[in-house]
């Protein structure tokens, strides 16, 4: 029993930890006060005039925008380094490629996004592109951190998948394109798609690379946030972060539920396959 | 123990026949990786019509060979012809020969139908011919039923058998098997076995089938290729392979057998006269291969061909006081139902193994523990091994 009281403890301890800033701002979201930590009634007056407010929605829009593409070029590059390391067999300095596609996941933002804007300003001067800073740089920059978490999701997904089924379909007459197309990109498909959403959550996310390569114009989400707090946070934003969370959660519950379902049905089916067996 | 081929042989073999050329041509082909030496020069020729076993344990090349046929692994050094052709730098997808994997590789998100039809949509049949001979297959694999399914809906020998299909539907010359029973339990080996061979006589494919099963390799094989460290110990029919071992691995590996170190005292023509301590007495082999007189030997016979009795066997030919007969002390009976096993041990020392046929119910079995028995074997039984 002792030991029951105590796991519980931890349990309701860490939970706390992680929840309870969440909460506190989901209820100051409905305070009726524009003093952030003064409680002065319900109200959902923010969430109004969160919908008039054209910087912050607009700073949204883009946000998304940029995260949307940014993660399908990060999908693209990331499952092309992906199966290039999984599948290319052993080669010399494989474990050096393999690191290094890791590497940035661990690399300080402040670094990434300094030596990004030292690129697109030498680019810049040397070719003429990209033309200034902006949406496109912050795409690029997104693409570029967000591409090897793709990698690394895609990779381990390969790692687990059964080679032979590679080696089956070109036994039957499919030429490696095929293969990749018609039998490797459905396989790893849940993986792409895993992929996907933490590039999107990633570039979302990120206030620090951004601010190094965006432009006059170009400001997302994070950093309208970021810099809205210099001057006293308002309601707004708590508003804001709601209606996230909100979003995230939803996502989450419907994907944990899907899979749930799937997992009962694969169940059943090999239940049935045993029983006819 | 196995050891019946189901095989009735009514002509000359094609590895008999000069005028026959080879279906499949491997010579001196090499595969190392790294420092490790796979392959070791080996040469083989495998005809039309063939059901060929590679038989070895883990580790011994049969899968690496397989795999070079299949065109999934390069040849170090060496060449493979198929149908005369040499199939260095040939892809995988464009050679004539269809692989069944051990894991069975079916595709997860496709159906039966969609496995199987597979092959032939990559060729560019047309739809109304893959529908047929899809249906075709899976009547023929006994699935027809089973189309719509998906493989996770599928026991373990309904996979085995739509692997089966899928690697047969696009008809090739060569089916390479890797395993093919590796996954199926006991009962439902016998039975694919049996069903195997029926299919590759019918479609009049050839067969290559890895395995480290002994027992299957002998129920399906025409011929057996047993493999040791990268090399091939021996080639031969089941009955070969298994009455006539060429080394102490392959007697040893085929089976069971005892083994009796000894020098040869006399050899006349075929006929060789080994003195042997550890067997206690003089063995006498008919058609034996030729060892000059004094050169050390080993004489190897089969458990199911020494005759266990209490008394010495009057007439029979070749045995007599002294000579391919000796005495020991039953110390261990293992009784399997059709058959029983004795440890029969000899005053050397030696323990020999001997297996008898159960013709009478256990409780009435004369001979039981500690009994002090004859073991006898006739001149035909034994063979004479100098490596």
């Amino acid at each position: 029993m002792k030991r029951i009281g105590f796991l519980s403890w931890a349990l309701w301890f860490g939970y706390a930890f992680l929840y309870v800033p969440i909460v506190l701002l989901i209820v100051y979201s409905f305070n009726d006060s524009r003093l952030v930590t003064v409680w002065a009634g319900f109200s959902t007056k923010w969430y109004a005039e969160l919908l008039h407010n054209d910087t912050l929605l607009d700073a949204a829009l883009l946000s998304f925008r940029v995260a949307a593409v940014s993660a399908t070029l990060a999908v693209m590059l990331g499952t092309c380094a992906g199966l290039a390391l999984s599948r290319f067999g052993r080669f010399r300095g494989r474990t050096l490629f393999g690191g290094m596609i890791t590497a940035p996941l661990v690399m300080p933002e402040v670094i990434t996004g300094l030596s990004l804007l030292l690129l697109f300003v030498a680019m810049e001067q040397w070719v003429g592109w990209p033309d200034g800073r902006g949406v496109t740089t912050i795409t690029l920059a997104h693409t570029t951190f967000t591409m090897s978490y793709v990698a690394v999701v895609v990779q381990s997904r390969l790692a687990g998948m059964d080679g032979s089924l590679e080696e089956a379909a070109m036994d039957l007459g499919a030429r490696p394109a095929k293969v990749f197309f018609v039998i490797t990109l459905p396989l790893i498909a849940p993986a792409l798609v895993a992929g996907w959403l933490l590039a999107f959550t990633l570039s979302l996310d990120d206030v620090v690379v951004a601010s190094f390569v965006s432009g006059p114009g170009s400001t997302t989400l994070p950093m309208v946030i970021f810099s809205s707090v210099k001057f006293g946070i308002s309601p707004q934003i708590n508003a804001l972060a709601t209606l996230m969370v909100l979003v995230v959660a939803t996502g989450i519950f419907v994907a944990s539920i899907v899979m749930a379902r799937q997992e009962r049905q694969r169940k059943r089916d090999e239940q049935m396959a045993i029983q006819n067996g | 123990m196995a050891g019946q081929p189901i095989r009735k042989p009514t002509r000359l073999e094609p590895w008999q026949d000069p005028g026959q050329a080879p279906y499949v041509r491997i010579e001196k082909v090499t595969k190392t990786f790294g420092d490790f030496v796979a392959v070791d020069e080996v040469s083989l020729s495998i005809y039309r019509n063939e059901f060929f076993a590679l038989l070895g344990g883990s580790g011994s090349g049969k899968t690496t060979l397989l795999r070079m046929l299949a065109g999934f692994e390069q040849p170090t050094e060496g060449k493979i012809f198929i149908d005369g052709v040499d199939m260095a730098g040939i892809p995988p997808y464009e050679r004539p020969v269809n692989m069944m994997f051990q894991s069975y590789a079916l595709f997860p998100h496709m159906t039966v139908e969609q496995n199987v039809a597979f092959g032939l949509r990559q060729d560019g049949v047309a739809k109304a011919e893959i529908r047929d001979r899809v249906e075709e297959m899976l009547g023929l694999v006994q699935l027809a039923a089973f189309g719509k399914r998906r493989p996770h809906q599928l026991s373990g020998g309904q996979r085995q058998r739509v692997a089966l299909a899928r690697s047969l539907v696009k008809r090739p010359k060569l089916l390479l098997l890797d395993e093919p029973l590796g996954a199926l339990d006991k009962k439902l080996r016998e039975r694919t076995q049996f069903e195997l061979v029926n299919i590759q006589e019918k479609l009049g494919i050839t067969f290559i089938v890895v395995t480290h099963d002994q027992e299957e390799a002998m129920t399906m094989s025409s011929r057996i290729a047993v493999m040791n460290h990268g090399v091939i110990a021996q080639v031969g029919t089941p009955t070969e392979i298994y009455e006539y071992p060429h080394t102490r691995f392959v007697a040893e590996f085929i089976g069971s057998i005892n083994m009796f170190d000894g020098r040869v005292v006399e050899a006349n023509g075929d006929q060789v006269l080994v003195a042997s301590e550890e067997a206690g007495c003089e063995l006498l082999i008919a058609h034996a291969t030729p060892a000059p007189a004094g050169s050390p030997v080993s004489v190897a016979i089969r458990p199911e061909k020494i005759l266990l009795s209490k008394e010495p066997p009057a007439g029979e030919t070749g045995v007599g006081e002294g000579r391919n007969r000796t005495t020991g002390i039953v110390r261990e009976i293992a009784y399997l139902g059709d058959v029983s096993i004795y440890l029969v041990q000899l005053p050397t020392g030696k323990t020999v193994r001997v297996t008898a046929p159960n013709v009478t119910r256990r409780t009435e079995m004369p001979i039981t523990w500690e009994d002090e028995v004859t073991l006898s074997w006739r001149p035909f039984a034994g063979v004479v091994l100098t490596q």
